[in-house]
């Protein structure tokens, strides 16, 4: 294979023949040609495969969330630029991949095996590629296998097989194959006698970690310090185990934790991507910690020999190609190496490595999946290299978890191995300390840095103690960031905190010199005294101008003009995989404060419009969001515009470096998105379609000066405004429910009258539903107001007529401020009064009435007209029967892109943001070739998913207060398939068989007995408690009794723990985990369960499983739904019917 | 307060940021190094002598020093430049502080300039000569030196780093680059294989290798003669590492020649360079160099990649290459020769550095090559 005679010429002058006689040499041939100019002869990729299944990861959950919309997008790109044929499945309509141009076969189905192998029998693929899916993926392509499917139809699985997955998954297997390559994992024994863990503790030694066997939550779970309290906690830990078992692992609590992003090809080369060091060590899910790249306090020796490791754990376990993780955990006395776990698959990590340092992972693992070699694919960011090499960056990246916990207040808020964040950001600074900052002002929690700002307790009244302080460093929590902050402040030392903590002195005396610089900053007392060295040394630090305006008392603009007048401005230095070895041509930029700026200047004639994205993911606005920005950027490149984003999330597609022209990773901040326009001049910035983030700095940003496009900023405001909107919708005759203002409880006594019960109250100027109530009667009112003024800190409360048993409807509009159209009108299974964003929902509308549905098209059109809506509208509507007639409620109205907007372009087949972009750079619908709704002829459901499961013992009652992380679709001709479908994907088995158990409010009885008869006629056994049996037998119905919670055994929750219970259907008069209901719900979900908490969605949900009786549920491409989607192919010169 | 410290380039550039390490003046070739990791290999690899070394990589100093992870008895290049020193330290193993470490071993250091800067300056006008300065603070007057600073081609460097007389090595590799434990290190014997090193500016962990492979080293000064080799009766000869442009020292060419097809012959870096030489290939310096710890190499009787660490600022033209010698290893950055290996003689060296530190250790298989080509000996 060697190169023979002939003189083979490298180096610094490469000329046509040497590149002919390097391609001659089969080991060589390709590594100089650029990527276009390939000889196609010598592709490696693999020609016995024509057809990849991809599997996605389903709707957003803790703990998967949109990088795996990000990888699976990136894996269909590279497949089918390799001429491959790409089938896709994924339940979640909200993402990137389920765009029709995606994939050349893609199905929005529920992801069960049996589903799949449905698509798999229509299909045909020759290959599944199971590690770009999460979990979820690698589950399902592992069930695929088990239950025969893959074998069955010869579907090969590439890039991990069945074998690899069960070893890296299976704890055991793991285990023996670590030792098998020497390595150390935790030790670890499983026991049922208090005898065999005094043997067992021998071995272990303490600390040891005792955890109960399948108790709820991990419940019972707790760390042995010594002998005596070891025997007590097994003692209690084999009670509280249903089985009596117990599990003993050796403690790593408190050691270091890093993770190591791995990539092998089919030729065993193999090249770490980044290393990550955890901020949190051992003891909080690695989701759940604020983590850093690269890898801070190694040595190159030790670093090394993790490398070692990771190589060789990749190797034992045997993953074929592409990209895996594995963490460590390293002691931080000794260095003592020990493997916590290995990802056989692209992960979340991957995300974060992939966007920490540029290096394309999940694209990578796509195209090694099918053959080629790591230094067969060039390096997209410079070019001239190859894939082949492991990325160096020349600066710090700090990713910040963000959590809930507002939203589950009875959930323990702790951190623990189990995730609980539902988003993250991440920052890049030349510094840790910089970053950090950074990171902390990008999670858009109100903090604009390390302290020194409005929600920084020291120095008010609420300053916590230093005993507050040091319990909340002893137990890692949300906000122990900041607690760090505090600890510093009142006297502890590095040494003293890293004893609490066991945080690495490194991070921690880094946060100590930003303390030191605050301090410095604070004496020298205005912005008038400041030097310039100091100011610029605050500045690379990564101090925000909020931050150093509260220090001085001055303002945010004011420190920013000052310092632009010094010349104390942001550069921007890009991410290049290489540390400035090689050019980048990817630009992908970050900003410090340092001399060279590296952004491209504006190109002559040509538009630039940037996009602000939503930040981290949250409840409440998440990918969906994402989704919309992504579409803006792909409308605004097809018009020829450079399109720039900017965007903190290390999750999303819109992040990835090839989504936009231009990407600024970076928080969403005024003041950083201010010097990102300073540098690149945007001709329009669209503020419209990252949710709420963007919308919060419109108006900073218009009054700086910065020309926001579409929809002006005074519509916005002016739809918040709750006196302008009255007038507004009185001007039009339009509708809305009773209403009042009110400042004190007097105030809101009078008014609540005229108002009328039940009420819907709420505090102003806060987002989400948070302390928003109904209340029935006076008492209730009286009691809930009380909460809601606490909420409002000051601002006024307000008080709604709520519109019982209203049927709510969320309808979709673009506009190109001169035409209207409403591309989508959804009705709501849920009654109004649950969250929109909680609530199923359906496309078409499944039982308004034509007439209505007309009224509801027409006032949509109207307000956006009056509006001068520019882009996406989205109005939400209450529909109350009154006095035997529908009569139609507004109850919001926002001029910007909604948390619906994908859902509504999967169901009509119309790129709804994409449009409203375009129109939004003056592109008029017509233009567009819009001109009138599109109406689907299929039915499309909505269903969302909620993470109850992560918070054990959390009541999963829904209410005005959004507490969904995700959303998946289903789609049928039928209403009922298609409502059946959207279950089975949220998880929701409906049953065929079985018990069910019934409790319902007594104004929902009549109701009741209806849908109990229909159960009943289908075969069910039915299930309730004294009150509801009562009132069924009184129907005649047969019901078996029984007992209640406090009545003894055998209560419901020995039914379920007995499997037979298949469906609760409990509608709640009262709510909190304490009470019995709130404690059948939980428990309901902790045994997976069923739990249907309304009527309307009882209906839908039986009317479901009457469907699912007679006919079966079928597949189908939604390609062939929408014929306009006929393939298109990206543009290739390498289809598979060239010669190999 | 912070002392102010310049680097003036010999393009006229200035950078201005704050000193650490010891106060003074020094010039230099200025060049980068993208190693993330391993700081004190780095200094103390004597390859680096005439050069003032900027990390691409902004925290620096994060974990300390230590008294194990050195390549030689102590930092050889002229000065350090980083965009961020740590102030705590932070390792099991730490002994001190980076910047005790410079001051007590007299290397001028500069921290707080945007060295990513410095580094695509580097990139784009190829490697220049600089003066980093405490002392100096005038921009003109620094430029004047660098400009006037002699650079390294045609500079014999060697002999500034060379130990001057002969030397047994009995030190293992560090336990720490097993992933596994490993027996001991077997004691020395008659039967060792008996290798010679040629000191160029050797790193300890090559000699740590080569005793962790079985064989007893003696290490001479670079400047030994073919006969003063072979009158230690050497099994095998290794040609080191080092410093500067191989191209001047004819004494070394010269004493390979004497030792070709005498003694199997394994060299690295430099070594590498001057076997090729001696075999009638020429070198040539290189636009700014290769300095890291993530360079791929393809092996092209494997047709596998590896990834090295490199540090060298020369390397041997392809198109000189002499029929004896034949490509064994391509850098895939920029298919500059990696490896090559003689025809008819057992002879064969690297570009790259497979004993690592700082860096993978994808390549130490070349050492077990070596020992294949030692003489198994009778006891």
């Amino acid at each position: 294979m060697r190169s023979g005679s002939a003189r083979i010429r490298f180096g610094r002058r490469p000329t046509v023949a040497v590149a002919v006689l390097l391609s001659r040499n089969p080991l060589v041939s390709r590594f100089r040609a650029p990527p276009n100019a390939r000889n196609s002869r010598n592709v490696p990729r693999r020609n016995d495969i024509h057809k990849i299944l991809l599997i996605g990861s389903g709707p957003i959950i803790i703990g998967q969330a949109c990088e795996f919309d990000y990888s699976g997008t990136q894996a269909c790109k590279a497949l089918r630029e390799e001429g491959y044929e790409i089938v896709l499945v994924n339940s979640n309509p909200a993402t990137i991949m389920t765009d029709p141009e995606m994939a050349d076969r893609t199905y929005i189905e529920p992801l069960t095996w049996e589903v799949v192998a449905k698509v798999i029998e229509a299909e045909r693929p020759d290959a599944l590629l199971p590690t770009l899916g999460g979990q979820t993926g690698l589950n399902l392509a592992m069930d695929l296998a088990k239950h025969g499917v893959l074998e069955k139809y010869n579907v090969e699985m590439i890039g991990a097989n069945a074998q690899v997955i069960a070893k890296a998954e299976d704890r055991d297997q793991f285990k023996a194959a670590m030792e098998r390559i020497g390595l150390e994992v935790p030790r670890g024994q499983t026991v049922t006698s208090l005898a065999e863990a005094r043997k067992a503790i021998q071995e272990i030694g303490l600390p040891c970690v005792v955890r109960p066997s399948f108790t709820m939550g991990g419940t019972g779970s707790a760390v042995a310090y010594n002998r005596d309290h070891f025997e007590e906690l097994v003692a209690h830990g084999l009670e509280a185990s249903p089985v009596n078992q117990v599990l003993l692992e050796e403690s790593v609590l408190g050691w270091k934790e890093y993770e190591m992003e791995v990539m092998r090809d089919k030729d065993d080369n193999v090249v770490i991507i980044c290393s990550i060091e955890n901020f949190d060590p051992m003891g909080v899910h690695t989701g759940d910690s604020i983590t850093v790249a690269p890898a801070q306090t190694l040595t190159d020796k030790e670093y090394q020999r993790m490398r070692d490791a990771s190589i060789a754990v990749m190797r034992e376990i045997g993953v074929e190609t592409g990209g895996s993780n594995v963490q460590f955990a390293v002691h931080p006395q000794t260095g003592r190496l020990v493997v916590i776990e290995m990802n056989p698959r692209v992960s979340r990590s991957s995300a974060l490595a992939s966007k920490a340092t540029g290096f394309p992972i999940a694209k990578i693992a796509a195209k090694l999946a099918v053959g080629y070699r790591l230094h067969e694919l060039p390096n997209d960011i410079t070019r001239e290299t190859m894939a082949c090499f492991e990325p160096t960056i020349d600066y710090v990246v700090v990713k910040v978890p963000r959590f809930a916990f507002e939203k589950f207040p009875e959930a323990d808020p702790t951190l623990t191995t189990q995730m609980k964040s539902v988003g993250e950001t991440m920052a890049i600074g030349r510094t840790f300390k910089e970053a950090f900052q950074k990171a902390l002002r990008g999670l858009e929690v109100g903090s604009f840095g390390f302290g020194c700002d409005n929600k920084d307790l020291w120095g008010t009244p609420e300053q916590p103690t230093i005993e507050a302080v040091r319990a909340k460093l002893a137990y890692p929590n949300a906000s122990r960031a900041w607690y760090l902050r505090y600890a510093f402040k009142h006297g502890m030392t590095v040494d003293d905190i890293h004893e609490l903590t066991a945080i690495d002195p490194w991070f921690l005396a880094n946060l100590r010199e930003l303390i030191e610089t605050e301090e410095e900053l604070r004496k020298v007392g205005g912005l008038a005294a400041v030097s310039d060295a100091l100011l610029r040394k605050a500045k690379r630090e990564g101090f925000s101008d909020r931050q150093l305006a509260t220090l001085w008392n001055s303002t945010e603009i004011d420190v920013r003009n000052e310092r632009k007048r010094r010349g104390i401005v942001a550069t921007f230095k890009s991410v290049d995989t290489c540390a400035a070895e090689f050019e980048a041509y990817t630009p992908y930029y970050y900003s410090t404060y340092e001399d060279e700026d590296e952004t491209p200047p504006k190109q002559p004639g040509r538009k630039r419009v940037m996009i602000l994205g939503g930040g981290p993911n949250r409840i409440g606005q998440g990918i969906e969001f994402d989704y919309c920005c992504c579409h803006a950027s792909f409308a605004l490149r097809e018009l020829g515009i450079e399109s720039i984003m900017v965007n903190s999330n290390p999750e999303t597609v819109s992040t990835d470096y090839d989504t936009s022209d231009l990407l600024f990773f970076e928080p969403l901040t005024t003041e950083d998105v201010l010097n990102i326009c300073d540098r690149v001049q945007p001709d329009g910035v669209i503020v419209q379609f990252g949710g709420q983030t963007p919308l919060n700095l419109a108006r900073a940003l218009w009054n700086a000066g910065v020309p926001i496009i579409g929809t002006s900023v005074d519509t916005i405001e002016d739809a918040e405004d709750r006196e302008k909107f009255k007038n507004l919708l009185d001007r039009l005759g339009l509708k809305q429910p009773a209403n009042a203002i009110v400042r004190n409880m007097t105030e809101a006594r009078n008014r609540v009258a005229q108002v009328g019960f039940p009420a819907l109250v709420r505090p102003s100027y806060v987002l989400g539903g948070r302390a928003m109530e109904i209340c029935y009667d006076m008492q209730q009112f009286e009691r809930f107001v009380v909460e809601a003024f606490v909420v409002a800190q000051g601002q006024p409360v307000l008080i709604d007529r709520f519109l019982e048993d209203a049927i709510e409807v969320d309808v979709d509009a673009v506009s190109d401020g001169q035409e209207v159209i409403v591309a989508g009108i959804m009705e709501h299974i849920e009654e109004a009064g649950v969250h929109s964003g909680d609530s199923a929902c359906a496309i078409p509308p499944y039982s308004l009435p034509g007439p209505v549905v007309t009224e509801i098209r027409e006032a949509t059109c109207a307000m956006a007209r009056e509006l001068r809506v520019k882009g996406l509208m989205n109005v939400q509507y209450a529909v109350k029967r009154e006095q035997g007639r529908p009569v139609v409620y507004v109850l919001e109205v926002n001029p910007r892109g909604s948390r619906t907007v994908p859902f509504v372009s999967k169901a009509t087949g119309v790129p709804v943001a994409k449009i409203a972009a375009k129109a939004m750079v003056d592109v008029s619908l017509a233009e567009q070739g819009l001109t009138r709704e599109p109406i689907p002829s299929h039915v499309s459901v909505k269903e969302s998913v909620f993470p109850f499961a992560k918070f054990a013992g959390v009541d999963i009652v829904l209410g005005p207060e959004m507490k969904s992380t995700g959303e998946v679709m289903g789609i049928s001709e039928r209403f009922s398939i298609a409502f059946a479908k959207s279950q089975l994907a949220a998880g929701t088995l409906l049953p065929s068989e079985g018990q069910i158990f019934l409790s319902v409010t007594d104004r929902g009885k009549e109701h009741m007995v209806g849908l109990a008869r229909q159960l009943e006629q289908m075969g069910f056994e039915l299930l309730a408690t004294r009150g509801t049996a009562q009132r069924l037998e009184e129907a005649r119905l047969r019901v078996t009794r029984v007992k209640k919670i406090q009545e003894g055994h055998p209560n419901l929750l020995d039914y379920m723990a007995d499997g037979k219970l298949r469906l609760v259907i409990n509608t709640p008069s009262g709510k909190g985990a304490r009470t019995d209901e709130g404690r059948i719900r939980a428990a309901a979900v902790f045994h997976g369960i069923p739990c249907i908490t309304t009527l309307h969605a009882a209906d839908a949900a039986v009317r479901a499983m009457f469907a699912l009786r007679e006919e079966e549920l079928t597949v189908q491409a939604i390609q062939d739904r929408f014929p306009s989607y006929l393939r298109k192919r990206p543009p290739t010169s390498e289809g598979k019917t060239e010669p190999s | 307060m912070t002392q102010i410290a310049k680097l003036a380039l010999e393009d006229g550039t200035v950078f201005t940021g704050s000193s650490f390490g010891a106060q003074g003046e020094i010039d230099g070739e200025v060049c980068f190094n993208t190693s993330m990791t391993g700081y004190q290999e780095i200094l103390t690899d004597p390859s680096y002598r005439g050069q003032i070394v900027t990390m691409t990589y902004p925290e620096i100093g994060n974990y300390g020093v230590n008294s194990q992870d050195v390549e030689s008895r102590k930092p050889h290049l002229s000065g350090f430049i980083v965009r961020q020193r740590s102030r705590r330290v932070s390792n099991y193993r730490a002994e001190g502080s980076l910047a005790d470490y410079l001051a007590a071993h007299n290397i001028v250091a500069l921290e707080g300039i945007d060295t990513r800067a410095l580094v695509r300056r580097l990139r784009i006008r190829g490697a220049m000569n600089g003066v980093l300065s405490t002392v100096d603070l005038d921009d003109a007057s620094l430029v004047a030196k660098a400009k006037a600073s002699p650079g390294l081609v045609g500079r014999d460097l060697v002999r500034e780093v060379i130990p001057d007389r002969a030397l047994s090595w009995d030190e293992p590799l560090n336990p720490l680059v097993h992933l596994t434990p490993q027996p001991d290190t077997p004691p020395l014997c008659v039967s060792s294989a008996h290798v010679v090193a040629l000191d160029y500016g050797m790193k300890w962990n090559i000699a740590r290798h080569l005793r962790n492979i079985g064989c007893r080293v003696t290490i001479l000064p670079g400047t030994a003669t073919a006969e003063e080799v072979l009158a230690q009766q050497p099994d095998g000869v290794f040609l080191s590492n080092g410093p500067g442009d191989p191209e001047p020292l004819h004494y070394a060419q010269e004493t390979i020649r004497g030792l070709l097809g005498k003694r199997p012959i394994f060299g690295i870096c430099l070594g590498h360079q001057l076997l090729s030489l001696a075999c009638g290939a020429k070198t040539y310096k290189l636009k700014f160099g290769h300095r890291g710890a993530n360079q791929p190499v393809l092996n092209r009787d494997t047709g596998r990649v590896e990834i090295t660490c490199q540090n060298h600022g020369f390397a041997v033209e392809a198109e000189t290459l002499p029929p004896d010698l034949e490509v064994t290893h391509i850098n895939l950055n920029d298919n500059t020769i990696e490896g090559v290996r003689h025809r008819k003689v057992p002879a064969f060296s690297v570009q790259y550095h497979p004993e690592a530190s700082a860096g993978p250790h994808d390549s130490d298989y070349l050492f077990a090559q070596f020992r294949k080509l030692l003489p198994q000996r009778r006891s």
